[in-house]
Formats: C-alpha cells, structure tokens, sequence
C-alpha cells in the first residue's frame, strides 16, 4: 500500500494524542467503534470531541471512560434507547466541557476550513440562545441586499477526523460511498484515521462508479484494519447494527458502576478479536 | 361501532393532516410518530409526496452527506418538517438542551440538533411532543434552542404551524404570536387543556373534537405505514399493533 500507511489498531489509537481535537461521524453514518475501544484501552485523556453533527454511543462511551475533556456537538443521544448517560451527567456537572452548536453551523464550519476560508456565514441562529453562549459566533451585516443579519461561523479544523469504512484499495483510497460528511472532515481536519473492514486488491479510481464513493488517499494518514469495526452500530449497506449489544449498553451505562461493568465486559471481550 | 384505535394512531392521523399538499416532507431524530404521519401523507396522496427520514437507507435519496438536509431546506425544497422539545412555551420557543441554568442544567437534553436552523426555512414545522403538561408546556422556556418567531428583517420564511400533542392540536399566529386551540382529542375538554398548559393561548368558544382514524385510514397504518417506519423506528413500529390484537 502506497500513500497512507496501515497500521495496527493499536498503532492507530497511539498515534492519536491525548488533547487533540477529534472529529467523529454521526451513529448512522460510519462510526470508528474498534477505535474508540482501543482509545479507551489505551487510556486517552483530554480529547475535543468534535461530533459531525451528533454522536450516540461512540462519545457517551469515550466520556464515561474519562478520554474526554470538553465535546462540541449538535446532540448526543442513543436515539430510541433514550438519553446518552454518561454524556448528560458529565456535562451537567461540568465534568466535560460542552460547546452547544446545531447541525448546519458545524457542517458550515468545517466547510470554511475545507474551503480555507476564515468563516461561513449562515441563516437562521439569530434569536437562539446558542448566540449566546457560542461568544465566538458573531452576527455581521449581510454586505448585499437585503442586508440582512447573519451569522458567521468561524472555521473549525480538527487535528483528527476518526471514522471506519467498508473498505480501502491498495494505494490507501477509502471507499465511503455516500457518507459525504467523512469527506469533509477529511478534507478540514489535519489529519484523518480511518478503519476499514479489509483491504481489497484493488485500485478505486480504475472504476468510475466506484471512484465517486472514494476518498483520496490524499486526505488519509493512517489506515487500520478492523473486522465488525463499528460494532455495534451498523455498517450501512454492510451490516446491522446489533440491537441486543446496544441495549445492553443502554441499560448498563445509566449508572457509573453499570458502565464500568460494561467496559469490562466489552473491552476484554472484543480485544482478542480487534 | 368505531373502530378501536391507540393513543400513536390517532396521533398519527392529526399529524398527517397537518402534511397535505406538501411535496417534500422531512424528518428528523426520534420521530416515530411524525415519521409515520408522513408516510400516512404519503400513502393518502398516492405515493406523490416524498418523504426523506433521517437514519434510513430506504427512505433518503440524499447522497451528500450531513449537510445536504440542511442544503435542501435553505434552498426552499422541504415544505414540513417536524421538532419536538423538552419544553415548548407560548410564544412557539422550543428548548432542546435543558432544563436550570445553562451550561449546570439540572436536566440535560440531548442538544438542539439542527432546530436553530431549520425552524427559520422550513415553512411549515410541525411541533410535536407527546406528554401535554405543565413541565413542558411552559411560559418561558429555559433555553431557547430555536426561537418561534423573528424580529423583522431576519431571514425567515419558516416557522411553527402548529403543535400536535397527546391531548390536543393548536395552530400558530404567526402575528398574534400565540397558540390557538383547534381540537382537543377525545377524552379531553377545553377545561382539562388549560389545566395542563402552562402557556396562556387562544381558544374558540367551541373547539372541536379532534377527528379519530377511520377504517382505513387505520389499515393503512398497520399495514404500509408500520412496514415502512420499522427499518429505522423497530421497537415504535413493533408496538404499533392493533389493540384487538394485543
């Protein structure tokens, strides 16, 4: 493999430092789990979470395990399990520092840093009580007519984009389909980590149909492999998410003494496999 | 004898009556119902409107990503979408954060996903929330995540149309600033909706009873409807059985 290199899970995990900013994907789209398990063995402290535009398991767990000093999200929930526990109870008590954003601004932000730009400006905002906590965030005149209020949003750039992927080709291309949210964290973060399910013979851009869905090797600096890498969310298109784990996550997680059950349990448990 | 119906289900046929004549129905995080009421839309009006669902593969033609919901409210293509809230007061203000004061809530909610956004371009945002009492149904919310109305000369051509609740549906006045009740649902009386409000609102001398489900309209639920909002919503879908069934 050519471009970036691939490593362990392991190696990748280490070769995040402890304080970085860490952009992470939304449950839904393709989330590092493997990663963050192998983060948490290796006792990450004092990561920026940065969720892209809302996280679930993947930062309640990070949180819990104390990897995690401060989080700028849209949202963190498990969805149809209920609140993200280790989550609320951090950041009610100020244990984990909590920048409160809403989707697009987060989206728009990073799109200033693909774009190098400074800033995007962005409707709406204007009115919400996130105005007023996010002092960084500044209304500006809109220069052309109607010359409206906007908001503008300073560029975010994190040192890490982390997600895991179907699949890699042999120069270090990342297949990601239609996830598009991986590719601009790719392209506004420093660096990006990506786990994958296998490493195929193969050269993406040979393909055109394939090609479209890929990431360049260009915006990749470590590549691991990871069999089941997002368990348990689902891989879309791939696999599912596994209900029964995640439920038990849920349950566990809604007390520390229950969490850290569950890290026992799942971090010993999933080692030998990852 | 009426059909028998279920609390989801009749909520499912106020909410999708909100939806007619829209084209382009969105909806977002932990949403069951809303997102059964627009597949119930979508099944009244023949399949022509489009429905796109958050977290589904099947439903979601988007192909750019995170962003592109919120690319394709500004650019005036989603004509309904739907936010829920912790607490919703009076003036249409809906909190998604907490509840105390901010940033040591007391409460902590999930966060404001992208209601900042979506309620200024969104023409028609439907509010939603089961539980109708006083703990959420507030005169001030806490924290506003996204504000029901705007002062002039901000941009926004969306905004609240109504609110949908376990006991009652109310429109909005965009001008007055205020709910007005329209129906209350059956077992409810005006008197038993003001005593769960919190929030001061208009009412008619006679509000109507909110129309339960007909026939088919609840087969439609149980049938298609459940089928296509299983794939992202399994344990709401599976609770959605006929109560002669259960």
């Amino acid at each position: 493999m050519t471009g970036a290199g691939l490593q362990s899970l392991e190696a990748l995990a280490s070769a995040i430092p402890n304080g970085a900013s860490v952009a992470i994907p939304p449950d839904y789209s393709f989330v590092a789990m493997a990663a963050t398990r192998a983060l948490i063995r290796r006792g990450a402290r004092q990561l920026q979470l940065l969720a892209v535009p809302q996280s679930g398991i993947q930062a309640d767990l990070l949180i819990g395990a104390g990897c995690v000093e401060s989080i700028e999200c849209a949202a963190v929930t498990l969805g149809e399990l209920g609140p993200a526990p280790r989550f609320s109870a951090a950041v009610s008590s100020g244990r984990v520092a909590i920048k409160d954003s809403t989707c697009p601004a987060i989206h728009a932000a990073l799109q200033a840093s693909e774009k190098g730009l400074p800033f995007l400006p962005s409707r709406g905002i204007i009115g919400s009580d996130l105005l007023k906590v996010r002092t960084e965030w500044r209304v500006i005149d809109n220069p052309f007519p109607p010359h409206d209020p906007i908001v503008a949003l300073p560029a975010l750039k994190p040192d890490v984009a982390l997600f895991h992927a179907p699949f890699a080709d042999r120069r270090g291309n990342i297949w990601i389909g239609r996830r598009r949210e991986l590719v601009t964290m790719a392209h506004a973060a420093t660096r990006t980590f990506v786990t994958v399910e296998e490493v195929r013979d193969l050269d993406l851009m040979d393909d055109e149909t394939l090609a479209a869905g890929a990431l360049p090797s260009l915006y990749v600096s470590v590549i691991a492999e990871a069999k089941n890498g997002a368990w348990p969310l689902g891989l879309a298109g791939f696999y599912e998410a596994d209900d029964a784990a995640l439920r038990r996550y849920a349950e566990l997680a809604s007390s520390e003494a229950g969490f850290a059950r569950y890290l026992g349990e799942v971090l010993g448990a999933r080692q030998a496999a990852e | 004898m009426p059909p028998r119906f279920s609390q989801a289900e009749l909520l499912i046929v106020t909410v999708a009556r909100l939806l007619e004549g829209v084209e382009h129905v969105a909806v977002g995080a932990s949403s069951p119902i809303p997102g059964s009421a627009a597949f119930l839309a979508q099944a009244w009006a023949g399949g022509e409107t489009r429905v796109t669902v958050l977290g589904s593969r099947r439903n979601n033609d988007f192909t750019d990503g995170g962003r592109e919901l919120f690319d394709c409210a500004a650019q005036g293509r989603i004509g309904a979408f739907f936010l829920g809230g912790g607490q919703i007061d009076g003036r249409g203000n809906v909190n998604l954060v907490g509840l105390g004061h901010y940033p040591n809530l007391d409460v902590r909610f999930p966060g404001s996903f992208g209601s900042a956004y979506l309620y200024f371009l969104v023409p028609r945002v439907i509010l939603f929330r089961e539980e109708h009492s006083p703990r959420v149904l507030v005169p001030q919310v806490d924290f506003i995540s996204a504000p029901g109305t705007s002062a002039p000369g901000v941009h926004r051509p969306g905004g609240p149309h109504a609110l949908v609740t376990g006991r009652a549906l109310f429109s909005f006045d965009k001008t007055r600033t205020r709910f007005r009740l329209e129906s209350v649902h059956p077992g409810e009386t005006p008197a038993s909706i003001r005593a769960t409000t919190g929030f001061d609102y208009d009412d008619p001398a006679t509000p109507a009873t909110t129309i339960p489900p007909d026939e088919k309209t609840l087969a439609l639920i149980r049938g298609p409807v459940r089928a296509a909002i299983a794939e992202v919503y399994p344990r709401f879908a599976a609770r959605l059985v006929p109560p002669e069934a259960a």
